[in-house]
C-alpha cells in the first residue's frame, strides 16, 4: 500500500496528498493519519539512511510529521509537490540532528573525517545496492564519480560541502560545482522539474 | 566576497542541506533576487526528494500512536508566514540540547497552598471563550478534568513562578495527572510550555499548554513519576527538556 514512493502516484493513484495535506490543516485528524500513512515510510527511511540510528530516526520522524502538521497551511502546491515539500523537512531535520550530533564531539571529527574517509567506498555499495527504485539507481550511475559522491556525502550522509571537499580530497570550488551538476543531471535524467 | 556568478553554483549545495550557515544565510538573500535559482532549488529539490523516497521503509508502527496523539496539543500555523522548508525562521531557532537527565526534581520548589478548584474552573471557563479554535478540545479536556477531580484519592501540588503559580493535580487510582497554570511568565512569540513527568530523573512529555493561564490534562500515565516538570518550548514542543525547567512538582 503505502510501500511505494513513486512520485508519479501523486498524481494517478492513491490518496490524493494535496488534499489530504489540506484538510490537515483545517484539523482534520483522519485526513492526517491518511496522509502520515502514505509518507511515514519515505520519511523514516530517508531520516535512518541520514542518521544510521534507529531510535533517533523514531525521534526525528515523529518530530517531522508534527512539523507537518504544525505548518500544513505553509504548504504552497506551486512551489513543489507534498512529497517533496516534507520530505525537505525530514532531511532537514535530520541534518540538523547530525549536525549537532556533531557539534558535541567537535574534537574528534577530524578523526572520524578520516575514518569515514576510508569507509567510504562501502557506503556508496550499500546506498546503490539498496535503492529501491530502479530509476533512481539509474540515474546515480549515470553521474561521474565525484558527481555521485559528492550527492551521496551531502544527502544521504548529511555532510556540508565543505567536509565532503575534505573527505573527497577536492578543492571547495569543484565539490560545490560537482554537486550541482549532479544534482541537475539527477533532475533531468529523472524527468522532475518542468 | 562571493560573486553573483559563484552564488549561481551554490543551489545544489543550499537544494541539499549542504552549505553551513554564514553562506547558507548569504545564499538565502541572493535567493530572494534570484528568480532562476529558486526555480532551480526547486527541481533539485524535487529531484533529491527522490532520492529520498528511494530509502523508503515501513516505519516502526508506535511512531503512528504518538504522532496522533501528539498533534492535539500542536498548535497549527495560519497559512500566511513562511514556508519551513524557506528556512527563514521556522528552523532557525537551533535546538540547545540540555541533558536528557535532570537534576532529581526537588524539592526546593516552594509549595504554597493549593490553587482554590473553583478559581481553576473560571480559568477553564475563560480559556474556552478566548481560544475558540480550541474550544472542543477544551471541553473534552474539562470533562476529564473533572472526572479526573472525582476521584477519591486525588491529590494537588503547587509552586510557585514569577508572580503566578502551577498545580499538579493527581490521582495514581486514575492514573492520570493535569496541570493548572495561573498568570506564570508570559510566554514570547514561538513559544510553548512543556509539562514533562519525572521517571526517576529522566523527563517524559507530557504535554503543551500555550498560554500562561488554563489547563490541560497531562498526556500518558502517571505511572511511577516522582514529579512534573514545566519547561518554555519552541512550539510544537521538543522531545527532551531544552531549557531549565520553570517549575518543579513533586507528586507527593
Amino acid at each position: 500500500m503505502n510501500g511505494t514512493a513513486r512520485f508519479a502516484g501523486e498524481q494517478h493513484r492513491g490518496p490524493d496528498l494535496v488534499e489530504l495535506l489540506a484538510l490537515s490543516a483545517f484539523g482534520d485528524h483522519d485526513a492526517f493519519r491518511r496522509l502520515y500513512l502514505t509518507v511515514a515510510g519515505p520519511v523514516f527511511g530517508l531520516v535512518r539512511r541520514v542518521l544510521r540510528d534507529h531510535a533517533q530516526s523514531e525521534e526525528v520522524t515523529q518530530e517531522v510529521m508534527l512539523e507537518v502538521w504544525r505548518t500544513a497551511a505553509r504548504y504552497r502546491p506551486e512551489r513543489g509537490e507534498v512529497m517533496t515539500w516534507i520530505l525537505t523537512l525530514a532531511h532537514r531535520r535530520a541534518v540538523d540532528r547530525v549536525r549537532s550530533a556533531q557539534a558535541a564531539t567537535d574534537r574528534d571529527r577530524r578523526a572520524a573525517a578520516q575514518a569515514q574517509a576510508t569507509a567510504y567506498d562501502d557506503v556508496a555499495e550499500q546506498v546503490e545496492h539498496r535503492l529501491e527504485q530502479e530509476q533512481v539507481r539509474r540515474c546515480l550511475a549515470s553521474l561521474t564519480e565525484l558527481q555521485r559522491e559528492s550527492v551521496t556525502l551531502a544527502y544521504y550522509r548529511g555532510h556540508t560541502y565543505r567536509e565532503a571537499a575534505e573527505m573527497l580530497g577536492a578543492p571547495l570550488g569543484t565539490i560545490k560545482t560537482r554537486l550541482r551538476d549532479g544534482l541537475i543531471r539527477l533532475r533531468d535524467c529523472l524527468g522532475v522539474g518542468s | 566576497m562571493t560573486t553573483t556568478a559563484d552564488l549561481h553554483t551554490l543551489t545544489g549545495a543550499y537544494a541539499a542541506h549542504a552549505l553551513p550557515d554564514p553562506e547558507r544565510t548569504e545564499f538565502r538573500r541572493h535567493l530572494t533576487r534570484c528568480p532562476a535559482c529558486t526555480q532551480e532549488v526547486r527541481e533539485l529539490r524535487a529531484a533529491l526528494a527522490r532520492l529520498g523516497a528511494a530509502q523508503t521503509t515501513t516505519a516502526p508502527p508506535g511512531i503512528e500512536a504518538r504522532v496522533m496523539a501528539g498533534i492535539g496539543s500542536v498548535r497549527q500555523l495560519r497559512p500566511r508566514g513562511p514556508d519551513p522548508t524557506d528556512e527563514g525562521g521556522v528552523h532557525q531557532n537551533r535546538r540547545r540540547r540540555l541533558a536528557r537527565s535532570w537534576p532529581r526534581f526537588a524539592l526546593a520548589a516552594s509549595v504554597a497552598a493549593a490553587i482554590g478548584l473553583g478559581g481553576v474552573a473560571v480559568d477553564q471557563h475563560h480559556d474556552t471563550q478566548r481560544a475558540q479554535q480550541y474550544s472542543v478540545q477544551l471541553q473534552e479536556q474539562t470533562a476529564a478534568f473533572s472526572h479526573l477531580l472525582t476521584a477519591p484519592d486525588v491529590r494537588t501540588s503547587t509552586a510557585t513562578a514569577g508572580s503566578g503559580a502551577g498545580t499538579v493535580v493527581w490521582s495514581h487510582s486514575r492514573g492520570q495527572a493535569g496541570f493548572l497554570a495561573a498568570a506564570l511568565p508570559s510566554l514570547t512569540e514561538g513559544k510553548v510550555y512543556e509539562l514533562w513527568f519525572d521517571d526517576a530523573g529522566a523527563a517524559r512529555p507530557a504535554g503543551l499548554l500555550a498560554s500562561s493561564t488554563g489547563s490541560v490534562l497531562l498526556q500518558g500515565p502517571v505511572d511511577g513519576a516522582t514529579g512534573v516538570g514545566v519547561t518554555v518550548e519552541p512550539t510544537g514542543g521538543s522531545l527532551q527538556p531544552t531549557s531549565l525547567p520553570l517549575l518543579l512538582l513533586p507528586l507527593g
